[in-house]
């Protein structure tokens, strides 16, 4: 019988959605050992997230509030889930590969003794037990990983694991004793520069739509009406962004984001295998690109061989119309 | 100031790779390349020295013996980093965690005031070798690394993360990882290909590093082509796109 602790996803005291694909790993896990999971939500001020999650089938949701978690650094979060996962005797910790997952995770796993997987995309069933498959060399491969040490740790790639609905039950909430250092600290939060946006977010909507380089100085205003129309998030290449024509988190690919929508374009990207590793299972692609050459075309659904200057456009004001 | 760096070798995510027999690995005629990432290190490392003096350059590097001291000298010496290690271990079966293990030993022994290396190694992208070296270490960390300054015995780093850019201070010693727009990275010059002949190598066993255990936490037991998509079509003009994404694709 397992113990699954999932690490819920938060933005200063507002849910992630990920957290719920979050628990779509865990519940998958639990079913597979025969055992369960508990969600923990960490911050200060979060009691309104550990509210939220009471009602998508954990044994238990852990509160850990407490002024020097406000902000998630490294160090002090890792601490108070090493902590607790002991306390409640968990013998997987996962969290979704979200920015914070990816930078507190490792620290949890050495304090647990526990070996990590990253960006698990599924479990699977071998003659050596469960093991977990992940993407590498830029997802051109599949890995399966066993992780021998009794505790494990897993952060979850998202895109790849359906969002749990919103059931009956409602799990208990325990405040937790966990608690951070009171050993002055050596890291201090400065500041953020937060990209500003009403869009949905990136890693959670059903349509985005990214531009690359080809755009230039004119992606904002080819791919803002585009996003308008279609309610969708806006992403990036990565030579878009360092070019400085999108901020850095628009970034997907390999070392950017990675999503999986229900609908993707690629417009004016030429499909470098990293940025393919952060689009490739949306469920249609749609690639805009004036080079029929280009190897976005292999991945690509429906191509289109234009001039995004003018097809974009024109495609805007068609599906207005249809609209209208 | 003494500034650990990294210098991992990753076969070349561009070519064609295929998995061995055993289906535990790849193989074939692997090309390989310094690890992007710890290229971003390398040239924030030397940076730093240009910029503040009185800095002693260290690369680590763990793999295979040769090959991995050909990276060291060409990669980290020949740009300008003082003098390299070479950990001699079979990468097949290092995980991330032996490989910060073998970090923490390194950094015992030459005790640096900063660990600087790549955020992910590009061949099994894992993301964890310098949070799990911090926690070791008991350091604090910033990774996702997108600029870094120094102000006496602190650094001030911004990180790419979601949602924006975070800026933290930290109080050295210290682990950083690099993100690929920290910087520009180098080309050798030539005079530094001739002197990086010269500078010291050392090479370690890992029974020299005494670690408690030597033994991995991950291991890959089998390895798969990712599912193909299978090939689409291209439509006729802009119309036609939006006729197909409304009739077969149903998606608008
Ligand atoms: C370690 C590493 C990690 C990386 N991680 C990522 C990552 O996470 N994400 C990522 O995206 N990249 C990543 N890259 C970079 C990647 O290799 C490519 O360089 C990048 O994706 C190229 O971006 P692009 O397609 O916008 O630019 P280009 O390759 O320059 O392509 C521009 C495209 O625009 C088209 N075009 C130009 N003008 C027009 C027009 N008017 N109309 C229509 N089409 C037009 C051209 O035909 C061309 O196909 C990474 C690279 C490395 C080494
Ligand atoms: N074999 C190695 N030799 C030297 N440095 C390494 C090695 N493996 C990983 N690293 C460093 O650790 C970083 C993170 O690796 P990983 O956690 O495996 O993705 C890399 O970017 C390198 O800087």
């Amino acid at each position: 019988m397992s113990k699954v602790l999932v690490i819920a996803d938060h933005d200063h005291g507002v849910l992630k959605k990920l957290t719920l694909n979050t628990v779509a790993f865990a519940g998958h896990y639990a079913e597979k050992t025969a055992g369960s999971f508990d969600i923990a939500v960490i911050g200060h001020g979060v009691a309104g997230v550990a509210q939220a999650v009471t009602s998508y089938g954990a044994a238990a949701v852990h509160l850990v509030d407490h002024p020097d978690l406000a902000h998630p650094l490294a160090g002090p979060w890792a601490k108070v889930i090493a902590d607790l996962a002991t306390a409640i005797g968990a013998d997987v910790v996962c969290m979704s590969a979200s920015s914070i997952g990816k930078d507190v995770l490792p620290r949890v796993a050495v304090r647990l003794q526990a070996g990590m997987a990253s960006d698990v995309v599924e479990i699977v069933t071998t003659s050596e037990g469960l093991a977990f498959r992940r993407p590498m060399w830029a997802g051109n491969l599949m890995g399966d990983v066993i992780i021998s040490s009794p505790t494990k740790v897993v952060s979850v790639r998202s895109a790849a694991f359906d969002a749990v609905a919103l059931g009956a039950g409602s799990s208990p909430i325990v405040a937790s004793s966990a608690h951070p250092d009171a050993a002055g600290a050596r890291v201090h939060f400065v500041s953020f520069d937060g990209t500003a946006s009403s869009r949905p977010d990136l890693a959670e909507a059903s349509v985005v739509v990214s531009g690359g380089r080809g755009l230039k100085d004119r992606f904002n205003s080819v791919m803002e009406p585009l996003a308008d129309i279609l309610g969708a998030a806006i992403g990036a290449s990565r030579a878009a962004v360092d070019d400085g024509y999108a901020p850095n988190d628009y970034q997907v690919g390999q070392t950017g984001k990675v999503v999986a929508p229900q609908l993707y374009f690629a417009v004016a990207i030429s499909g470098a295998v990293q940025h393919l590793a952060g689009m490739k299972n949306s469920k249609v692609i749609v690639a805009i690109n004036k080079n029929a050459d280009e190897p976005i075309f292999k991945v690509a659904d429906y191509g289109l061989v234009a001039d995004a200057f003018v097809a974009v456009p024109e495609l805007v004001s068609k599906i207005k119309l249809l609209r209208a | 100031m003494k500034i650990l760096v990294s210098a991992k070798r990753v076969s070349d995510p561009n070519a064609k790779l295929s998995i061995s027999g055993d289906r535990r690995w790849i193989e074939g005629d692997v090309e390989y390349v310094m690890n992007y990432f710890c290229e971003n290190a390398i040239e924030c490392a030397l940076q730093l020295a240009e910029e503040h003096g009185d800095i002693e350059t260290i690369a680590l590097g763990i793999g295979e013996s040769d090959e991995t001291a050909r990276f060291i000298r060409q990669g980290a010496l020949a740009r300008g980093i003082d003098r390299g290690i070479l950990v001699v271990a079979d990468e097949q079966t290092t995980d991330s965690d032996l490989i910060a293990r073998i970090y923490a030993a390194v950094v015992e022994r030459e005790q640096p005031d900063l660990v600087l290396i790549g955020k992910q190694a590009v061949d099994g992208d894992s993301n964890q070798v310098g949070q799990l070296l911090a926690e070791y270490l008991g350091w604090p960390q910033a990774t996702f690394a997108s600029k870094l300054e120094r102000d006496g015995d602190q650094l001030v780093v911004t990180r790419e993360v979601d949602g924006g850019l975070e800026t933290l201070a930290l109080s050295l010693p210290c682990v950083v990882t690099a993100d690929l727009r920290l910087n520009e990275p180098r080309f050798a010059p030539l005079a530094g290909i001739m002197k990086a002949k010269k500078k010291p190598l050392e090479e370690l066993e890992l029974s020299d590093l005494e670690l408690d255990d030597a033994q991995p936490k991950v291991r890959i037991v089998h390895m798969s082509a990712p599912a193909g998509r299978k090939a689409g079509m291209i439509v006729k003009d802009v119309e036609d796109l939006i006729a197909k994404l409304r009739g077969e694709a149903r998606v608008l």
